[in-house]
């Protein structure tokens, strides 16, 4: 029994860190629109062609996050580790 | 949090092959194609040359949003994927937003996306083919140095796997911020004093208007974006590979 609940904790807590994940694609982000806002206000009539480049971009950037977000997902509905134990 | 992480239901289970087990996502999906099947009908009943009938109005006009989205981002002898794209984004964008009727939203299923995400890198894999011959599409696995070759499978095997779970991440981690927000205020409304039991059913003062604001973001917005994120990411992969010298 004790074992299982070290086990959930640290898998909690290890859910929360790899969240952590999600500063990285946050700045990525931000930063990519920040500089396609300037684009725009230097040539607007390349706008759609801006936009739709910045799309791919920040769907790039946050790859890492969606990354942290299933190893958090995995840790706390499909933990690995409970399995371990026996 | 019951339901959250757990996967879609099993909702009846066909009698043959010793039982295939039909899921709530398999049931949605196709509620969603027969909804889509009679939208167009009716959307394209009595078509004529000059459209004097709103809906064909209607219809024109996410056609040519469509056409002019694949025209732009592929190029002109592309446009024959327009039917293809136009598939992905409706499915996608009906699939995510089927959670705003209270069912499950079906991209919240990992094989919903794993699906789309697989075919575009067939389509991928089959236009490297086409455009530089088998040896070529071997070759460009050891290029420009053959020391690369690890790093090359591995971004390869890396496009389809992270767009299904780009899809799959989003939908599923609104529903799970969702999820904690509804708990979050039951406990806030118990500590208040809002909470109420009407026959049986809880009934929970901040519940009532907070979450819908939320929901229209990632309900609405996230939907629609990422179905709309993930149309363009396969025209761009597509054209890219057949591009390819």
């Amino acid at each position: 029994m004790l074992e299982k609940a070290i086990v959930l904790g640290c898998s909690a807590v290890g859910a929360g860190l790899a969240m952590i994940a999600g500063i990285g694609p946050g700045i990525g982000e931000g930063y990519a629109v920040g500089k396609t806002i300037e684009s725009i206000a230097r040539q607007p009539e390349a706008k759609g062609d801006c936009t739709r480049t910045m799309f791919i971009g920040v769907a790039m950037a946050e790859s890492t996050g969606i990354y942290a977000f299933v190893v958090a997902l995995i840790l706390m509905f499909a933990n690995p580790f409970i399995g371990k134990l026996s | 949090m019951d339901g959250i992480g757990q996967g879609p239901k099993v909702a009846f289970t066909l009698p043959i092959f010793g039982g295939i087990e039909i899921t709530e996502t398999i049931v949605i999906g196709w509620l969603i194609i027969a909804a889509v099947l009679l939208v167009c009908l009716f959307l394209t009943r009595g078509l004529a040359k000059v459209p004097t009938k709103k809906r064909q109005i209607v219809a024109e006009m996410f056609v040519g949003f469509v056409n002019n989205m694949v025209e732009t981002t592929m190029g002109k002898r592309w446009r024959h994927y327009a039917p293809y794209i136009a598939t992905l984004l409706v499915y996608a964008v009906l699939g995510a937003l089927v959670s705003l009727l209270g069912l499950r939203s079906m991209t919240a299923d990992f094989n919903v996306p794993l699906t789309w995400a697989l075919m575009t890198f067939i389509l991928i894999t089959f236009y490297k083919i086409k455009s530089g011959g088998p040896g070529g599409y071997l070759k460009g696995f050891a290029s420009p140095i053959p020391l690369m070759l690890p790093l090359n499978l591995l971004s390869e095997v890396a496009t389809p796997v992270s767009m299904a779970f780009r899809m799959f991440g989003n939908v599923s981690g609104g529903a799970v911020i969702t999820s904690l927000i509804y708990s979050a205020l039951a406990g806030l409304s118990k500590l208040a004093h809002l909470a109420f039991d009407v026959g049986g059913v809880g009934f929970n003062v901040f519940q009532l208007f907070i979450p819908a604001v939320l929901s229209v973001y990632f309900d609405l917005f996230s939907g629609c974006i990422q179905a709309y994120i993930f149309a363009t990411l396969t025209m761009v992969y597509v054209s890219g590979a057949a591009e390819e010298e």
